[in-house]
């Protein structure tokens, strides 16, 4: 019986997990971009590929050690957003949905060709990137963590408590500045960038400037998700931009610690679904096929969106007023 | 708030469609617009009175809106140059032109409904320390000027009669209070020019004495006004010039008495058949239209008639 619900304890490790810091961060950057100045970012999974590329092949293929790399993929962000603002950013804000969502896939589509495989790894992907941090790790082998039936090497400890600390100055550094006058001009942006024209602020420049943040974010967060394990280019299609726009939502767009914590519910919950569909699968309470049930948990993730969109529209998080406003 | 009779004249020569002022803060040549066919702009000269309230009265579709955009940087010409305090800022942006010292407001307000209105305020501020990425994560480096902002800024809205409303929504105001806290935002800049797009639609009379109050107080206080209107009523009582466009060109120029009197004016703005019977008018227009006339100069007839 007590197997059965080791699921618990996975639930508990996904609020920490490598792949919720990603999350968190993406969505920190979404936040900034939507939540707080309007931008219609489509392609934060694209932010998410440019990254981890950047950093792997910093890592792995030019071995040129961790922080390198880093800067790699900080280099990469930046130019993926300068690539996509400079053309989109004057035009209407629907523009740069279409363009986001569009690049991001040509991003993913390039890089698993075949082609590319000496630089990429092709739909393979890249491993074994996180080798250089590893060996920064300053806690000895011996150290580890058991939750429940979970056990948590040096390793493993490691890149959570280095991803959190990145995740924790992240929202510092986006609470300082939406709390400024820079802050009051990107909120300005979102309700009406003709205003902030009007009163003599460069709207362009702000929005390019929201652009790189944010994506740069998505671009540091996926490097924690793929150095304990590998990176996948599959991994990051539109899918994981829907689940970033489902996690900003979830915890508030126009917040700080939503994203974040909305990535850690996010997380749980699906090993929380997964785990009780299995459940019901193994006691026949489901009458489906293991199969059927990797499904089913999308279905109540989304239903679970649906009712937080309809009782709770600002997120948890969020402002009740301003849901109110906007409706 | 009437006008006085004895103010100095503005104008050099004959009050004329693009006639010389003896003091312009903004001289245009050779603006046009197009959009496919149609030329909602052509003005070959303009010259804006310093110091002084000018109204741009006309019809619907003559051209004023997208004048005002034009010489704000919110839109851009086929053809023409044109300055302001004496620098050229055609082809400027729209924030360049701001910065500068010309503010505007828009037909439809744009209150930022989500942002307070003492935020909306401190948005009008120009040269923010603060608003600059690497200062705004340094707090100390802006505290003090922020300071100063909210300062001015609710000494604003007391002026405005806004100020119990600071810390509200602006989208929790009604349509005449957005009016006026449009207005104050521009101001927070210490603007040279305002222009104001139709600063009376949509406010109810109680609001609308006091925002005409306002706007005779932006002249008071050194600053130029120049709005787009179409209550009558209003530019008799504020206008000290008055230019007057029709289906994009200047048809008439001059001070509100003289004006309003004037044949091209009466044409272009209330229509050749003001004193005629409307029934009696369509029966004339459906028997033109069925004798072969042609059916597009009818409808155009009738359309001005409609406004």
């Amino acid at each position: 019986m007590s197997s059965d619900f080791t699921f618990i304890w996975v639930a508990v490790g996904a609020l920490f997990d490598p792949i919720t810091i990603a999350y968190a961060l993406a969505a920190l950057g979404l936040a900034l971009h939507f939540g707080f100045t309007g931008l219609l970012n489509f392609g934060q999974a694209g932010f998410m590929t440019i990254g981890g590329y950047a950093f792997a092949i910093g890592a792995v293929k030019l071995n040129v050690g961790f922080f390198p790399s880093l800067l790699m993929a900080i280099a990469g962000a930046v130019l993926f957003a300068l690539l996509l603002g400079i053309p989109t950013l004057r035009l209407r804000a629907d523009y740069l949905s279409i363009v986001t969502i569009g690049a991001a896939e040509i991003v993913r589509l390039s890089v698993r060709t075949p082609e590319a495989r000496p630089l990429t790894g092709g739909s393979d992907g890249l491993n074994g990137t996180g080798a250089s941090f590893f060996a920064l790790n300053p806690i000895p082998d011996t150290f580890s963590i058991n939750l429940g039936p979970i056990h948590y090497t040096n390793d493993m400890v490691w890149v959570r408590l280095v991803g959190w600390i990145t995740v924790i100055v992240a929202a510092l550094i986006i609470w300082l500045l939406v709390r400024s006058p820079w802050g009051r001009v990107i909120k300005g942006i979102r309700e009406d960038e003709d205003a902030v024209r009007a009163l003599g602020k460069n709207a362009f420049s702000y929005k390019m400037q929201v652009l790189i943040i944010g994506g740069v974010l998505a671009g540091i967060g996926v490097i924690f998700a793929i150095m304990p394990s590998s990176l996948q280019p599959d991994n990051y299609g539109t899918q994981t931009t829907f689940f970033i726009w489902a996690i900003m939502l979830l915890g508030g767009a126009a917040t700080i610690f939503g994203p974040i914590v909305g990535s850690m519910i996010f997380w749980a919950t699906i090993a929380i679904t997964e785990g009780f569909v299995s459940l019901g699968v193994k006691t026949g309470v489901l009458p489906i096929t293991p199969v059927q049930s990797g499904q089913i948990r999308y279905m109540l993730v989304g239903l679970a969106l649906m009712l937080l969109v309809i009782f709770r529209p600002q997120g948890i998080f969020g402002k009740k007023a301003e849901a109110r406003f906007n409706g | 708030m009437v006008n006085d009779t004895t103010r100095p004249a503005l104008h050099i020569g004959e009050a004329v469609p693009g006639c010389k002022k003896i003091d312009p803060i903004i001289i245009a040549d050779n603006v046009t617009r197009k959009f496919g066919g149609m030329t909602a702009v052509d003005v070959p000269h303009i010259e804006v009175p310093r110091n002084a309230i000018t109204a741009l009265i006309g019809p619907n579709g003559a051209g004023k809106t997208t004048l005002f955009n034009l010489l704000t940087g919110f839109d851009v010409p086929n053809t023409g140059e044109w300055s302001f305090n004496g620098e050229t800022i055609s082809g400027k942006s729209a924030y360049k032109v701001a910065q500068r010292g010309q503010v505007r407001t828009f037909q439809l307000t744009k209150s930022l409904a989500l942002l307070s209105v003492l935020d909306n305020m401190k948005l009008g501020a120009t040269n923010q320390r603060g608003e600059g990425l690497l200062h705004a994560l340094l707090p100390w480096t802006w505290k003090a000027q922020e300071a100063e902002v909210e300062a001015k800024a609710v000494e604003l809205l007391a002026r405005f009669k806004l100020d119990t409303k600071k810390d509200d929504y602006a989208a929790s105001l009604s349509g005449g209070q957005r009016k006026l806290l449009e207005m104050a935002r521009a101001l927070m800049s210490d603007p040279t020019l305002v222009m104001l797009d139709e600063p009376m639609a949509g406010v109810n009379p109680a609001l609308t004495q006091s925002l005409l109050g306002h706007i005779v107080d932006l002249k008071a206080q050194g600053m130029t006004v120049l709005f787009v209107e179409h209550d009558m009523h209003m530019v008799q009582t504020i206008a000290d010039w008055v230019i007057v466009m029709a289906e994009g060109k200047i048809v008439a120029e001059g001070e509100p008495s003289v004006v309003m009197q004037d044949q091209a004016v009466v044409d272009a703005y209330l229509g050749s058949n003001k004193d005629r019977d409307l029934g009696e008018l369509v029966a004339e227009i459906k028997r033109e239209v069925a004798a072969g006339a042609d059916p597009a100069l009818a409808g155009d007839d009738l359309s001005l008639e409609k406004e």
